[in-house]
């Protein structure tokens, strides 16, 4: 990746975080913590990894993307919206009664969703079925799906792992965001996943710990990822939650709580802030 | 009676399947560790590469299939009834039902006549489940002929289906060919003193009552009733309108199912009395499958004995 590249993708990623806190901010509701965690993630995948035609988001070649931790639509949604599947003067609609951005993930009402989610360790399964789906039909399209470190609690994560591993479901990617807090507080406390790397390469993935706001370190664990044959792999990235706004991030109580008028006027400064120093202004 | 030829649905589904797996490619089926119960073996063992075994993990399985649905594959879902519709049936509601994915859930061993198993297994709570998600198709046919069209007629329905089946052999009175539609009920027997509502297996056990309530003077009108959702409202309608009496019959809680339906219906549009034979609000248990559906009045003999105390 080029300096350039790499300076766009951060400016991409500014944007997106302030789509999520317009998007939050306007629902009055949401989960601003672990979008703002995930967003590099989304704005690489969107931007730079998804083979995606936001001109037609039911192509059947596209590559697939299942966001498994679905309370985080607002990191999700800002990605769409800035990649052009709809405007992003939509986003403060989020979860507003008739909108179509509905607040958890819809595949029905928001273009470019590929799967509808919400109910946590679901959308691992259905993303593995994805993968296994176009495997069969020699579609050599790729499916990435991403899961929030709280949500590998749920027992269903590890039967999509045993399955995605025994069908050797190569074009299948899964994402942990490790952003260490979930609604209660931290993972560690409230029931501990770890050692996820460990867990994850005992069921058969190949296993990439990284830097989740390390553009570097990204594009690096897509490239062995889409290299790796006869297996799944696994990104576990380490990310700071509610990651480029002050008083949000490493801060549990943002997990699922809305920015007011003057939190959110801060947040827009802080990150136009970012964005400036980015572009150099 | 005893050269009637008798088969189990389950078998009837696994026959299905593996016939239309040879006409259509997009064809999947998905099993949790039960391929030689669900009778999904059949369809293996004729489309080894187009059958997948998700282990036992049914909640996996479920959003395996959702997911597969969405690259153009027609997944049918198979397990017990127990763990398809009750274990799973978050993922059901909210990963099938709620994107309304095509796809298709094979429930087998539904209702008491599992037997020996015991009520650990014998789901009577899979209606009542199913039917509350919104745009879920509920299905449960009558034998062996009725149980392969649904199959055929489900794979041809774009939408969530959930189908379902019983482990216990039982007659065969439809002919081959017999025309079936999703949503339409059948009058196999035209009366009207009472009219009786039955799907499953205990439609033939209403169609024997039929003929013994005739020659007590009582003129019932049977309805086979396979399609529990959407329900044939018309027909439950003008079926009540013409007897005035109504006995519902199924292998189920009396609690949500056929029965519950029927009565909504009516209650709102045409009240009229309804007297529902299932399972009452308790457990089965174990014990031979003839036997446990005699003894909790899941038989012609009850539904005689109710029809003659409803039309004194």
């Amino acid at each position: 990746m080029t300096p350039n590249e790499k300076k766009q993708l951060q400016i991409t990623a500014c944007k997106v975080r302030m789509g999520i806190i317009d998007a939050t901010h306007g629902a009055k509701a949401g989960h601003p913590g672990g979008s703002l965690s995930a967003a590099d993630m989304f704005t690489y995948l969107y931007f730079k990894e998804l083979n995606i035609d936001p001109a037609n988001p039911k192509w059947e070649n596209r590559d697939r993307f299942v966001l498994s931790k679905g309370h985080t639509a607002p990191g999700l949604y800002a990605a769409l919206a800035n990649r052009g599947f709809f405007p992003v003067e939509d986003l403060p609609t989020l979860r507003h009664i008739d909108s179509y951005l509905q607040g958890h993930p819809n595949m029905n009402t928001v273009p470019g969703v590929d799967m509808s989610t919400g109910s946590l360790g679901q959308g691992i399964s259905c993303a593995a079925g994805m993968a296994l789906g176009l495997k069969h039909q020699g579609n050599p399209a790729r499916v990435y799906t991403l899961l929030g470190d709280g949500e590998i609690q749920e027992g269903q994560v590890w039967e999509a792992c045993m399955f995605a591993a025994h069908y050797k479901l190569d074009n299948f990617c899964v994402i942990v965001d490790n952003n260490g807090l979930q609604i209660d507080g931290n993972i560690a406390d409230v029931m501990s996943p770890y050692p996820i790397v460990d867990k994850l390469e005992a069921f058969g993935f190949k296993v990439l710990p990284i830097d989740g706001h390390d553009f570097d370190q990204i594009e690096a664990a897509f490239n062995t990822a889409r290299e790796t044959k006869g297996q799944p792999t696994a990104i576990v990235m380490k990310t700071t939650k509610g990651k480029d706004v002050s008083y949000m991030e490493n801060n549990a109580g943002w997990h699922g709580k809305a920015p007011n008028d003057a939190e959110h006027e801060q947040a827009i400064n802080e990150l136009k802030a970012i964005l400036a120093e980015l572009e150099g202004k | 009676m005893a050269d009637v030829k008798k088969i189990a649905t389950r078998d009837s589904y696994g026959n299905a399947l593996a016939a239309l797996g040879a006409e259509h490619e997009n064809l999947v089926v998905l099993d949790a560790d039960l391929a030689g119960a669900t009778k999904t073996g059949v369809f293996k063992k004729a489309f080894p590469d187009r059958h997948f075994d998700c282990g036992i993990a049914e909640a996996d399985m479920i959003c395996v299939a959702a997911g597969m649905s969405t690259t153009g594959l027609v997944p049918f879902a198979s397990s017990f009834a127990m763990f398809a519709a009750g274990r799973a049936f978050e993922q059901v509601r909210n990963s099938i039902g709620y994107p309304h994915l095509n796809v298709k859930i094979g429930a087998t061993h539904g209702g008491i006549s599992v037997g020996e198993d015991g009520a650990s297994h014998q789901c009577c709570e899979d209606f009542a489940l199913m039917r509350s998600i919104p745009g879920m198709v509920v299905i449960c046919p009558a034998d062996d002929v009725e149980a392969r069209a649904a199959v055929k007629a489900a794979y041809e329905y774009e939408g969530p289906v959930y189908l379902r089946f019983g482990r216990l052999a039982i007659p065969v009175f439809h002919e081959e060919g017999f025309d079936f539609q999703i949503g339409k009920g059948e009058i196999l027997r035209d009366g009207t003193d009472v009219a009786i509502i039955a799907n499953g297996l205990l439609v033939y056990e209403a169609i024997q009552a039929g003929e013994a309530l005739a020659e007590k003077g009582i003129n019932a009108m049977i309805i086979n009733m396979a399609t529990v959702k959407p329900l044939d409202e018309e027909l439950v309608l003008a079926a009540a309108k013409k007897c005035g009496k109504v006995i519902t019959c199924e292998e189920h809680s009396v609690i949500g199912g056929l029965g519950e339906a029927v009565c909504s219906l009516l209650s709102e549009k045409l009240p009229t009395k309804v007297v529902r034979i299932g399972v009452n609000d308790e457990f089965g248990h174990s014990g031979p499958a003839g036997a446990l559906l005699k003894q909790f009045g899941l038989s012609a003999e009850h539904i005689v004995e109710t029809a003659v105390e409803l039309c004194k």
